[in-house]
């Protein structure tokens, strides 16, 4: 499998990256270098193996606890950082006409 | 010299009043402004804060188990009212308005943050050059030539053995403590995922983050690890093991330990070097009186390749919430709207290696690629586990180079990221099978920059790992010194 400019677009927009028409070709090539690579992985038969998505040895399940709050009522602290707040929110441009 | 002590040596004179908390602190203080402009490790520093916690720890009357002792950190723990950016321009001056589990473990038991360390973008990188803050220099040199530290904790590497801290905090996602470690001459280990907490830590591969403690000993990253392990209800992947006293197990003999051998690790191609510090390491253990036993990790050569699956997916999604409306990084045109406010936030706030790594994740995570890519990796994930496992029943550690070469030059990378993933090649099957693993230094290489061997381990059992680690530092008596030291 090999991206095309478009394609490289498409996930650009996707992961809300801003790609600049002349930086096209050096990412596909790129990706197409990564992905070429990680190609490797279709010769290995596994059939039948489950997969793996967590890091904990044995695969211990995560454990559940009581849906309640523990913390909370932070709103400053929460907005300390914000780029543009308004009041208790955060600013951003105009949504909804 | 208060800067030439370990751990271990800074705790002893501590307690017996040869020395006191402030003295040390301004010790390693006046090391950092004398080196750091040339090494910039430290890419935060609060010199006033840290002399006033040293100054509240000396009159401590209840002492903790690290109580004076000046430590680094990586800047990828959350401080509380401290900077923190991950080496990316997207955090800005992000202020943390909590402290990570880890820190808040640290300062507890009585330990002095010196600052924050440099380190590559998110933990994205093999040689601390993607950052922000510019790259972290190796305080080892040969022909005068700079030398990365390695990465991504690199700065947390440098500055141990740049004597500009007896210990730091470092995190390790596909060998990020090991192979620093290792460049740069010192120990430091990865634990068993699920050791250490992640909370308040900037999450790369959640899956396989880990966090670790970086020294000039291997008996100092057993004292540190003990007080940042343990269980946090506020990561629901950390474990609720006991935490053991992993300094006594340095003092255990290996005698009738099983050390594996991969023949799978002895890749065509291997530096001579290299290879000749493996064999010494396994005569060492052998003289100790390990058994030395060949084992098989059949699935070791697709490792990378898995890796660069998984940690790139995981990437981009826990990176989808530089956003610049919340925290961090803010760039708006004339006009726009939130989607153009996105992606031009992130476009300007993440470095090249970082949104490639996003744009892999996301792709192989994409409607129609998932099973091919994703999917696929985790399966081959859950083979390089299954070789662990059964290498387990003929062996009780293994010992591997940490690195393929010894640190390489600034201005000699290779501008192909295929290539430069291949430096973590000894390392990533750890993070994978979620194994601890610990990087000792073990010789120098006839340019006299220091080589490192890895020890991996049983889930759960560091205390091997520091055995034979000590094992290991004791045969080897490493005492060369980098250049550029304090």
């Amino acid at each position: 499998m090999s991206l095309d400019a478009e394609t490289v677009k498409r996930v650009a927009r996707l992961a809300r990256l801003r790609v600049e028409e002349n930086e096209i070709p050096g990412l596909q090539a790129e990706l197409n270098g990564i992905l070429g690579w990680v190609e490797q992985l279709q010769s290995v038969d596994t059939e039948g193996v489950e997969p793996l998505a967590g890091g904990n040895p044995g695969g211990a399940s995560l454990p559940w606890r009581e849906d309640r709050v523990s913390d909370g009522g932070k709103v400053d602290e929460v907005l300390a950082n914000a780029p543009d707040r308004e009041g208790d929110y955060f600013g951003v441009p105009k949504v909804v006409e | 010299m208060l800067t030439e002590l370990t751990v271990a040596g800074a705790l002893k004179a501590l307690k017996s009043g040869e020395t006191n908390a402030v003295e040390l602190a301004e010790a390693h203080l006046r090391a950092i402004e004398a080196l750091n402009p040339r090494l910039n490790a430290y890419v935060t520093l609060h010199a006033e804060q840290t002399l006033d916690a040293a100054r509240e720890s000396d009159a401590r009357k209840q002492r903790g188990a690290l109580e004076g002792i000046p430590l680094g950190l990586k800047d990828l723990f959350c401080t509380e009212g401290v900077r923190t950016t991950a080496g990316s321009k997207i955090l800005g001056n992000f202020v943390p308005p909590y402290e990570s589990t880890v820190t808040a473990k640290l300062k507890a038991a009585g330990a002095v943050s010196l600052g924050k360390l440099n380190l590559d973008e998110f933990a994205m990188g093999s040689t601390n050059s993607n950052s922000a803050h510019g790259p972290t220099i190796n305080p080892w040199s040969s022909d005068n030539r700079k030398l990365v530290p390695g990465g991504s904790s690199g700065a947390s590497a440098a500055a141990v053995a740049a004597r500009l801290a007896p210990g730091t905090m470092a995190t390790d996602t596909g060998g990020s403590i090991r192979q620093p470690a290792a460049f740069c001459g010192v120990a430091g280990i990865k634990p068993t995922y699920g050791r250490v907490s992640r909370w308040g830590i900037i999450a790369y591969a959640s899956s396989l983050d880990q966090a670790g403690p970086m020294a000039r000993t291997v008996e100092d990253c057993a004292i540190l690890l003990r007080e940042m392990a343990g269980h946090d209800p506020k990561d629901s992947t950390s474990a609720d093991v006991p935490v053991p006293d992993f300094a006594t197990a340095c003092g255990r003999s290996v005698k009738g330990m099983r050390i594996g051998v991969p023949a799978e690790y002895r890749l065509e191609g291997l530096s001579p070097e290299i290879a000749r510090v493996w064999d010494q390491g396994l005569e060492w253990l052998k003289e100790a009186g390990a058994e030395i036993v060949p084992i098989s990790l059949p699935h070791t050569k697709h490792a990378l390749a898995t890796y660069y699956i998984v940690a790139p997916a995981e990437a981009s999604s826990n990176l989808a919430r530089y956003d610049g409306v919340r925290y961090g990084l803010r760039v708006a045109g004339q006009g726009d709207g939130l989607n153009d406010l996105y992606e031009r936030s992130r476009a300007a706030g993440f470095g090249a290696e970082v949104q490639r790594r996003i744009l892999i994740g996301t792709y192989v995570l994409s409607a129609g690629y998932y099973e091919a890519y994703y999917l696929k990796a985790q399966k081959l994930r859950a083979l390089i586990r299954r070789d662990f496992e059964q290498a387990w029943e003929s062996c009780d550690a293994i010992l591997t180079p940490a690195t393929p070469t010894a640190a390489f030059a600034l201005d000699d990378q290779p501008s192909d990221p295929v290539t430069m993933y291949l430096n973590d090649v000894f390392t990533i099957t750890a993070n994978l099978a979620g194994i601890p693993g610990i990087s000792v230094p073990a010789g120098l290489s006839a340019e006299g920059l220091p080589l490192g061997l890895q020890i991996l381990g049983r889930p759960f059992e560091e205390e091997s790992l520091f055995a034979a680690g000590a094992a290991l530092e004791r045969a080897a008596n490493f005492t060369a010194k980098p250049g550029m030291v304090a």
